[in-house]
C-alpha cells in the first residue's frame, strides 16, 4: 500500500462505527475511482469532527463547500 | 537498535473522556503530562456516547445521590462495589457542573437550569416512581464532552502525542510500571515513554465479537497491555448485549423500533417471539431476545444464504408511521443495507456493546492486582485506569444508560487526583527497566519475521467469530467450554501470522495484528472467566445456571494471563458513609 493511501486510511478510522463502515469501504471499494481533482476536498472532509461528519454523509446536514457534493456522493454510492 | 526516549511526570493512554478528563486535571496541576492516542483524539469512541451523563441534580423531579447509587448497585445486579458507586455518584453533580464550566453546552429547561430525561433504570425512594437523572447536550453529550475537555488540554498545555500506539507497559523487577513503549504510526518508529505515573484510559473491547456497535479502534489494547504486564482482568464475563443489531454490520437498531409494534421473524415467515415468550413477545427482556434469535439461528430458521440472522418486520407499520417515529432506523437501514423498512424486512443479530470487566481498580483509579493472601489486593505503584478498559466496579454485572459517562469522567479525574500525590510524593523518576524493554522489543521484533502464514483478517474474523458463537448471549458450559478451545487454537495460530507489508510509514498491517494479539488475549480472558463462572446475573446469562447465586458468587472474578488462571475477590458491600444494600431479586 502507498504511504499516502495508508495515511488517509488511518484517518479513516474513527470514534464511530457508522463512519467507520461509511469511510474504511470507500477507502476499499470508492477511493480508486475518485477523480484526482476531488480527492483534496476528500482530505479537507476527512478533517470534519465526527458528528458533523455523519450528518454530512447521512445528508442531514449540508455541506458548506460545494466541493464536498460529489465526494458524499462517492462514499454514499461505494457503502 | 536505540530508542529515542522521552520522560514526563505523567503518562495517559487514550484520549477519550477519561483519558482527557486525566490529562486536563493533571496538566493544570503543573504536572507535565503525555496523552497517547492511536488516533486523533477527538476520534475516540467517546464521541459516539449520545445518550447523556446521569448526575441526581434533581432539575425535573425530585432526586438525591443515595437515589441514584441505590439504582446503580440494583443496576449492577449487586457486582458492583458499594463503596466506589457512593463515591461515583455523590460527586456525579460536581462533575457535571466542572464541564459545564469546561463548555459543554447542556439542554436546557425554560427556566434555564440543565435539563433532565428519564432513563430506563432509573427512580426517586429506592425504587419508585421514575427519576429523571440524565444531563445532556441534544444527542451529543459525548461529541460535546470530548470536543471540550480537548480544547482545554490544549490550553493547559498537555502534550499530544497524536497517532501513536502504545505496545506495552514497562514494569521494573519491584513491580513499578515506569511508563510504556509506543510507536509512532506515521513513521512506524519506536519511543519510550518514561513517566512517574501512568494511566490507561484506552476505551473497551468490542471488537472481539463478529456483530457489535463499536467503532474499529475498540481493541482492548490497554487491557491486554495489563494482562501481559502480569495485571489480572476482573468481571470481563460481563459484556452487555443489544438483542436488534444490523446483522453483519452491528449497527444498533433502538428498541424503539419493537416498542412501535416492529417484529421478529425467521426464515419461515414466523413470529417465532411468540414461543419464546408467549405474553410480551417482541418486548420481552434484552437477554430473551438476544437468545432466541441465537436459538432461531442456530437450529437452521436462520434467514439469508447462510442462515445467520433473522429478519426484523416493520412494514406492516405503514409509511407514515415508520417515516414519523422510526425516520433514524430507515436512514440507517437504507444508507446501510439499502434496504427500506417500509418494504423490506431487515437483517438482525445481537450485537455487542459494552464490557462491564476491566483492569481492576480501586476508587483512587489505582491499579489493584491479586494480593499475596487469598481475596486480598496490592497496589501496582505507578499505575492507573480509567474508563471502559478498567473495572473499580461501579456497573458490576451490568450497566445503567448514563452511567458510563459519568464512570469515565468521575474516574478520570479521581486517578489524576491521586496521580498528582504520587508524582510529588515519588519526584524521581526510577531506571529503565532493561529486561521489561528487551521483552517489548522482542514482541515488536517478532513481526518483523518474514515468510507464509495465516492472514490477520482471516484469524481476526475466526476470533470474532467464535467469540460471537461460544461466547456471546447463549452461554453454556458446553459452549463456553468449546470456545475456550476454540479461542486457544487462534492464539496457537497468531504464532505463525507473518506481514507481507514490512513497510515503515503508516503500516496499518502492522497495527491490526498488534490490535489482533490484543483482541486474542482478551477474548481467552473473557470465555475463561464466563465459563467458570455457574450462575446467571447481570448480563451473563447461563441457560444451565440461570438463577443468581450469592451464596457462592456474589465475589469479583480474576483472570492472569499466566497458565489462564483464575482468582476470586469477594465484592465491596460497605459503603463509605451510607448502609449497604443487600442483595435482593432485581425486578423492574
Amino acid at each position: 500500500m502507498d504511504a499516502e493511501r495508508a495515511r488517509l486510511t488511518w484517518a479513516c478510522r474513527r470514534g464511530m462505527l457508522e463512519l467507520d463502515l461509511l469511510l474504511e469501504g470507500f477507502m476499499e471499494r470508492g477511493y480508486d475511482a475518485l477523480p484526482e481533482a476531488q480527492r483534496p476536498a476528500f482530505e479537507r472532509l476527512l478533517e470534519t469532527g465526527d458528528q458533523q461528519l455523519l450528518g454530512l454523509l447521512l445528508g442531514h446536514e449540508e455541506p458548506d463547500e460545494k466541493e464536498f457534493i460529489p465526494v458524499i456522493a462517492a462514499i454514499r454510492a461505494s457503502t | 537498535m536505540s530508542i529515542n526516549r522521552r520522560k514526563f511526570d505523567a503518562l495517559v493512554i487514550g484520549a477519550g473522556g477519561g483519558g482527557l478528563r486525566a490529562g486536563l486535571h493533571l496538566a493544570r496541576e503543573g504536572v507535565h503530562t503525555a496523552v497517547v492516542s492511536k488516533v486523533f483524539p477527538t476520534r475516540s469512541h467517546t464521541v459516539a456516547a449520545q445518550g447523556g451523563i446521569n448526575a441526581a441534580l434533581a432539575n425535573m423531579v425530585p432526586d438525591n445521590w443515595h437515589w441514584h447509587m441505590f439504582d446503580t448497585v440494583k443496576g449492577s445486579d449487586y457486582l458492583g462495589d458499594q463503596d466506589a458507586i457512593e463515591y461515583m455518584c455523590k460527586v456525579a453533580p460536581k462533575i457535571v457542573y466542572e464541564l459545564e464550566h469546561f463548555g459543554v453546552p447542556f439542554s436546557r429547561t425554560e427556566k434555564g437550569k440543565i435539563y433532565q430525561r428519564p432513563f430506563g433504570g432509573q427512580s426517586q425512594n429506592f425504587g419508585g416512581d421514575q427519576a429523571a437523572r440524565t444531563c445532556a447536550a441534544a444527542d451529543r453529550t459525548g461529541h460535546a464532552m470530548l470536543h471540550s475537555l480537548y480544547q482545554q488540554n490544549i490550553a493547559a498545555n498537555t502534550h499530544f502525542f497524536d497517532e501513536y500506539f502504545a505496545i506495552d507497559l514497562l514494569r521494573d523487577d519491584d513491580g513499578h510500571v515506569t511508563g510504556a513503549l509506543v510507536i509512532e504510526i506515521e513513521t512506524g518508529e519506536p519511543l519510550v515513554i518514561e513517566a512517574k505515573a501512568t494511566l490507561l484510559a484506552t476505551g473497551g473491547c468490542g471488537q472481539m465479537y463478529k456483530t457489535n456497535t463499536n467503532a474499529h479502534v475498540n481493541t482492548g489494547d490497554g487491557m491486554a497491555m495489563a494482562l501481559r504486564a502480569g495485571i489480572p482482568l476482573q468481571d470481563m464475563e460481563f459484556f452487555q448485549f443489544h438483542p436488534t443489531g444490523i446483522a453483519g454490520r452491528g449497527l444498533l437498531l433502538t428498541e424503539g423500533c419493537r416498542g412501535e409494534g416492529g417484529y421478529l421473524v425467521n426464515k419461515d415467515g414466523e413470529r417465532f417471539m411468540e414461543r419464546y415468550a408467549p405474553n410480551a413477545k417482541d418486548l420481552a427482556s434484552r437477554d430473551v431476545v438476544s437468545r432466541a434469535i441465537y436459538t432461531e439461528v442456530k437450529e437452521g430458521r436462520g434467514c439469508g444464504p447462510d442462515g445467520d440472522h433473522v429478519h426484523l418486520k416493520l412494514s406492516h407499520l405503514g409509511a407514515d408511521v415508520i417515516m414519523k417515529r422510526l425516520p433514524g432506523i430507515r436512514d440507517t437501514c437504507m444508507t446501510f443495507l439499502h434496504k427500506d423498512p417500509i418494504t423490506d424486512l431487515i437483517p438482525i443479530y445481537p450485537t455487542a456493546h459494552y464490557v462491564m470487566g476491566g483492569i481492576p481498580t480501586n476508587r483512587a483509579g489505582e491499579v489493584v492486582s491479586v494480593g499475596k493472601r487469598k481475596g486480598t489486593e496490592a497496589v501496582v505503584p505507578g499505575l492507573y485506569a480509567a474508563g471502559e478498559c478498567a473495572c473499580v466496579s461501579v456497573h458490576g454485572a451490568n450497566r445503567l444508560g448514563g452511567n458510563s459517562l459519568l464512570d469515565i469522567v468521575v474516574f478520570g479525574r479521581a486517578a489524576a487526583e491521586n496521580m498528582i500525590e504520587y508524582v510529588r510524593a515519588n519526584p524521581a523518576h526510577r531506571d529503565l527497566p532493561e529486561k521489561s524493554l528487551e521483552q517489548v522489543e522482542g514482541r515488536l521484533a517478532r513481526w518483523e519475521q518474514t515468510g507464509e502464514g495465516p492472514s490477520v483478517l482471516d484469524l481476526r474474523n475466526e476470533l470474532k467469530t467464535a467469540m460471537e458463537t461460544y461466547c456471546g448471549v447463549y452461554r453454556d458450559q458446553e459452549t463456553l467450554a468449546t470456545g475456550i478451545e476454540k479461542v486457544a487454537e487462534i492464539v496457537e495460530r497468531i504464532k505463525d501470522v507473518r506481514l507481507k507489508d514490512q513497510s515503515k510509514v503508516y503500516n496499518t498491517s502492522r497495527i491490526e495484528a498488534l490490535e489482533l494479539e490484543n483482541l486474542a488475549d482478551i477474548a481467552m480472558a473473557t470465555v475463561t472467566s464466563a465459563h467458570a463462572r455457574q450462575e446467571s446475573r447481570g448480563a451473563h446469562s447461563r441457560v444451565d445456571f440461570p438463577e443468581r447465586d450469592d451464596a457462592n458468587w456474589m465475589q469479583h472474578t480474576l483472570y492472569l494471563r499466566e497458565g489462564r488462571k483464575l482468582a476470586y475477590k469477594p465484592v465491596r458491600t460497605q459503603p463509605l458513609t451510607v448502609e449497604s444494600f443487600p442483595p435482593k431479586k432485581r425486578t423492574y
